[in-house]
């Protein structure tokens, strides 16, 4: 690794703002955030996966991966990051090295015309230039290319120097934000400022769930300047240091891009959810308490306090009937992050049981949640193997799962009901009339008569069983009629 | 004869080729008790396991030895080894097959010398098969990394002919990449037909077919079993499928000296007529009238079909093999092929494809070529949907990764039923784009329709 991004990785590792790594001892701060990867026991992303997730929702910019075919070509528009109006970013691109580009080092010319054509071509704001573990190994010097690139053609070309071995999804992501810090925020004024103004980081957007939200703030007043990265425009992000407030979502992995925004431009910040009613109101609650902190007009907070008055009382309303129909159904939850407590609550005040919940993604005060919620340690499930959760499933132990995409044949072999609550999903989760459609999922996943069928034993096995043929094989209907 | 056209550009924008790990991967998934493992950074795996499990719908056993990068200066050696065994421990596979990647290929190791290291420090790997295959993603694409890893295997468990083998009434069947598990059960099914019994490798027909077993599998569930891969020496004929299974065939042929035949492809009439009576002279056998049946309506659906497909102009983008395929199905059942893109240069058979030229390129050249070209519908891959939409054509998904609709393991492309089915499907999709006539059509014509008519 070079000195440079050693230097970096290092300077990560070391957060004041996470409790976590302040309560780590010096030497295991260095190791960083997550276990040390088992090979033949291991199924995560890389760290170039990572800085992808963050940047590549950056609507109107250009995303060029320097390196061979793979990776860039198994992951590209792979995503549900919606967009409201510019598609840049669904491009895959590539430099797509060859042997001969390894071998004779011709890799950083090619990237340079890579850089070239593709500014020509899309004429985008900016370009973002990946660096995988190839050309990292080979001592492609991707930045001075884009130096190089963003001199001639006279606009931003950023380097995002995270290759893949150098460590997990939660290094790249990390890396991503750091990148946007030492590359783009503060880098273009804005046009209009305004004291209402926030940036929500962490925020995808996935199936539009920003657009979920943003209106309940329009009514507040509350303009989103920028989301790190949901629906996002280069220049948007670089002229995010004007605005008043920063929310962070989904669970720190963006913390040092949160905390050095508040170092450098006193933006101040907080952690937040908009899954479950509670956690939006909690989130609504605070924006406006340091919007107002940080001088908007003091009546943001009884306006905010009349919307969330009205917003949950229509929530609450519209559950209604589902309660009824859901009391007493057993949830496992095997996801990460914030969704593993956020929304516990909410199921559970519609009468579901969360039987179990896993945290192997979930920070402290992550688990300090689900403990309040849920009571004990004993439905935090750390890390299960899928057959445990199969075996569990298969006996009963709960009537439907909410996990991600690539856990969903568990539940499904198990012939148990199963709703998609992660990345890769197509539905909107987020925000009062988000929770409400996830419950709408849950009934009508519970209530489809698809599973009796599917549970039906086949007609080769134990406890099949039909009158109909049953009656043209019995001998004593024979016998009586020969009788008579 | 079409020319062949290489794409000079630097860049891929959005890209057709699918790496060749991954095709290597999908071949060891058609091993029974099999757990593929990639050498390399945990990304390889992670990116390539998403993109099948979306295709298939299905868990995917697949592993990595997750290189960092003090491991790759060092030599991954320990990495390897570590893998083998808590993937041995865990999982209890009968065989790991070895895909390399471009990092630790950039690198460069001594794989064989690696295994047998490890080989040799841990005996109770014995009766376990470890086959390594090298498939750098620089080079190639799809149907490489799974040619390859079919050689691999050979070259690692067919026992050679001896004077000790005795023949039975046994086929080898290598299928190609673009073969689906519908495919090769319906091959099954013929075969055994005519009393024959089939080797096939990889067997995807078991394990990649998507079904509910019995209880939670950690590795395939399903595929080729060894035994049967070791004694392919016994069989009569061997069957390859697709010009990118040549180079195994042909090591097959020299191990056993079984006579090959190879077929392009088995869809179309003439393609399935040709197994037809193959394997009727190879088992002695009749064609059972099940076939004969399918024949005549395959004849049947081609009558009602190519008023369909005549005159119709399409733009196709794949691998070689499936490429050709494809190309040739729609211009015999005439069709115009106006734009061919291909993944790779790697096939003969490209300059056959009745076209103008084939290009070497990427989804872009595609779109690039329609846009000059505009044609009645688009052929190629999930990722081809971007272009679909800016472009207003329909686009039959074919090959792999096929991510946004279901039951991709179950499109039948082969012999009598599957080429029926083909012509219905795209049959179908012309027939949603029905033009209703208006009179702004016949602008341009001699007679003056705005006339009132004389009769009311």
């Amino acid at each position: 690794m070079d000195n440079r991004l050693k230097a970096k990785v290092v300077s990560l590792f070391d957060e004041p703002a996470c409790a976590k790594n302040v309560a780590k001892g010096k030497k295991e701060r260095r190791k960083g955030c997550g276990k040390p990867l088992t090979p033949g026991a291991t199924a995560g992303g890389c760290a170039f996966d990572g800085s992808k997730i963050v940047l590549q929702p950056i609507t109107d910019a250009i995303h060029i991966v320097h390196g061979p075919l793979a990776c860039e070509g198994n992951g590209w528009d792979s995503r549900q990051s919606a967009s409201s109006g510019p598609t840049l970013y669904r491009n895959g691109i590539t430099t797509d090295l060859t042997q001969m580009d390894i071998i004779m080092g011709t890799g950083e010319k090619r990237l340079y015309k890579a850089i070239r054509n593709a500014a020509e071509r899309f004429n985008p704001p900016a370009i973002f230039v990946y660096v995988t573990c190839v050309p990292a190994l080979i001592g492609d010097d991707v930045e001075a290319v884009c130096k190089h690139a963003a001199q001639k053609l006279g606009l931003p070309v950023i380097p995002v120097n995270s290759p893949g071995f150098i460590g997990t999804k939660n290094l790249g992501n990390k890396l991503a934000g750091e990148t946007l810090l030492d590359h783009v925020i503060g880098t273009v004024e804005p046009d209009d400022s305004g004291d209402t103004d926030i940036n929500i980081i962490g925020e995808y957007n996935l199936s539009g769930e920003l657009w979920q939200i943003k209106p309940l703030l329009k009514q507040l007043g509350i303009r989103v300047h920028t989301c790190m990265t949901g629906d996002s425009r280069y220049r948007d992000i670089a002229s995010a240091h004007r605005s008043r407030v920063n929310m962070m979502v989904c669970s720190a992995a963006l913390i040092n891009l949160a905390r050095k925004m508040e170092e450098r431009w006193g933006i101040p910040f907080f952690e937040g959810s908009f899954y479950g009613i509670e956690e939006t109101s909690r989130s609504l609650r605070k924006i406006a308490e340091l919007l107002v902190k940080r001088g908007a007009s003091a009546d943001l907070i009884a306006k905010t306090e009349a919307l969330i008055a009205r917003e949950e009382k229509r929530c609450w309303e519209k559950l209604e009937p589902y309660r009824q129909r859901l009391q007493g159904k057993r949830v496992f939850l095997y996801t990460g992050g914030v969704k593993s407590w956020s929304i516990v609550s909410a199921l559970q005040q519609t009468g579901i049981e969360i039987v179990g919940t896993s945290v192997r993604k979930s920070t402290e005060t992550d688990k300090e949640k689900i403990k309040k919620l849920m009571g004990s340690d004993a439905h935090m499930i750390e890390k299960i193997p899928p057959r445990e959760i199969y075996n569990r499933l298969k006996s009963d132990e709960a009537d439907i799962m909410l996990s991600g995409g690539r856990t969903q044949f568990i539940a499904l072999k198990a012939k148990i009901p199963w709703v998609d609550i992660n990345q890769e999903r197509h539905k909107a989760y987020a925000g009062y009339d988000g929770i409400l459609a996830l419950v709408q999922d849950i009934d009508c996943a519970l209530s489809n008569p698809v599973w009796q069928e599917i549970r039906q034993p086949a007609p080769w096995e134990e406890g099949w069983s039909s009158p109909e043929i049953d009656s043209l094989f019995d001998d004593d209907h024979l016998f009586s009629e020969r009788a008579s | 004869m079409s020319i062949i056209v290489e794409n000079k550009r630097p860049e891929s924008i959005n890209p057709l080729k699918v790496s060749q790990p991954l095709g290597a991967a999908l071949a060891f998934l058609g091993i029974d008790k099999a757990i593929p493992l990639f050498h390399g950074s945990q990304g390889c795996t992670s990116f390539a396991l998403v993109l099948a499990v979306r295709h298939f719908k299905e868990t995917i056993p697949l592993q990595t030895t997750a290189m960092n990068e003090v491991s790759t200066i060092l030599g991954g050696h320990n990495h390897l080894e570590e893998a083998i065994l808590n993937l041995t421990a865990r999982v209890d596979p009968r065989f790991i097959g070895i895909a390399s990647t471009a990092l630790v290929e950039t690198r460069g190791e001594d794989y064989v010398g690696a295994l047998k290291e490890i080989r040799a420090k841990n005996p109770d790997l014995a009766h376990r098969q470890i086959t390594f295959v090298s498939t750098p993603d620089y080079n190639g694409a799809l149907e490489d990394g799974w040619a390859n890893a079919v050689t691999a295997i050979i070259d690692d468990v067919v026992i050679p002919w001896s004077t000790a083998v005795t023949s039975f009434q046994q086929i080898n069947i290598l299928p190609g990449v673009h073969q689906t598990a519908a495919d090769i059960e319906a091959l099954r099914d013929i075969v055994e037909s005519f009393g024959l019994y089939p080797v096939i490798l990889p067997d995807i027909s078991s394990s990649l077919d998507g079904h509910v077993p019995e209880n939670w599998m950690t590795t395939t569930m399903g595929g080729t079993r060894l035994e049967e891969v070791a004694h392919m020496a016994r069989s009569a004929h061997t069957i390859a499928i697709g010009e990118h299974m040549r180079k195994p065939a042909d090591l097959l042929e020299s191990l056993t000296g079984i006579p090959t035949s190879l077929f392009p492809d088995i869809t179309g009439i003439s393609a399935s007529d040709r197994l037809m009576a193959l394997l009727s002279r190879i088992s002695g056998k009749s064609i059972p009238q099940r076939y004969r049946r399918q024949r005549s309506q395959l004849l049947d659906a081609m009558l009602d079909g190519h008023f369909y497909f005549g005159g119709k102009k399409v733009a196709i983008a794949a691998d070689p093999d499936l490429l050709v395929t494809l190309a040739r199905f729609f211009h015999n059942m005439g069709a115009t092929i106006s734009v061919a893109v291909s993944s790779t240069s790697h096939s003969p058979l490209l300059k056959d494809i009745p076209t103008e030229k084939v290009i070497i390129g990427d989804l872009t050249d595609f779109e690039d070529a329609v846009r000059d070209n505009p044609v009645d519908m688009l052929i190629t891959h999930s990722h081809g949907r971007q272009a679909s939409e800016r472009l207003g054509i329909p686009l039959l998904r074919v090959g792999f990764p096929i991510f946004d609709r279901i039951g991709n393991a179950h499109n039948l492309t082969l012999g009598y039923q599957g080429t029926q089915n083909l012509i219905f499907r795209i049959a179908n999709l012309f027939l949603e784009k029905t033009h209703h006539p208006k009179p702004a059509d016949f602008e341009d014509s001699s007679a003056d329709i705005s006339k009132e008519p004389l009769y009311a």
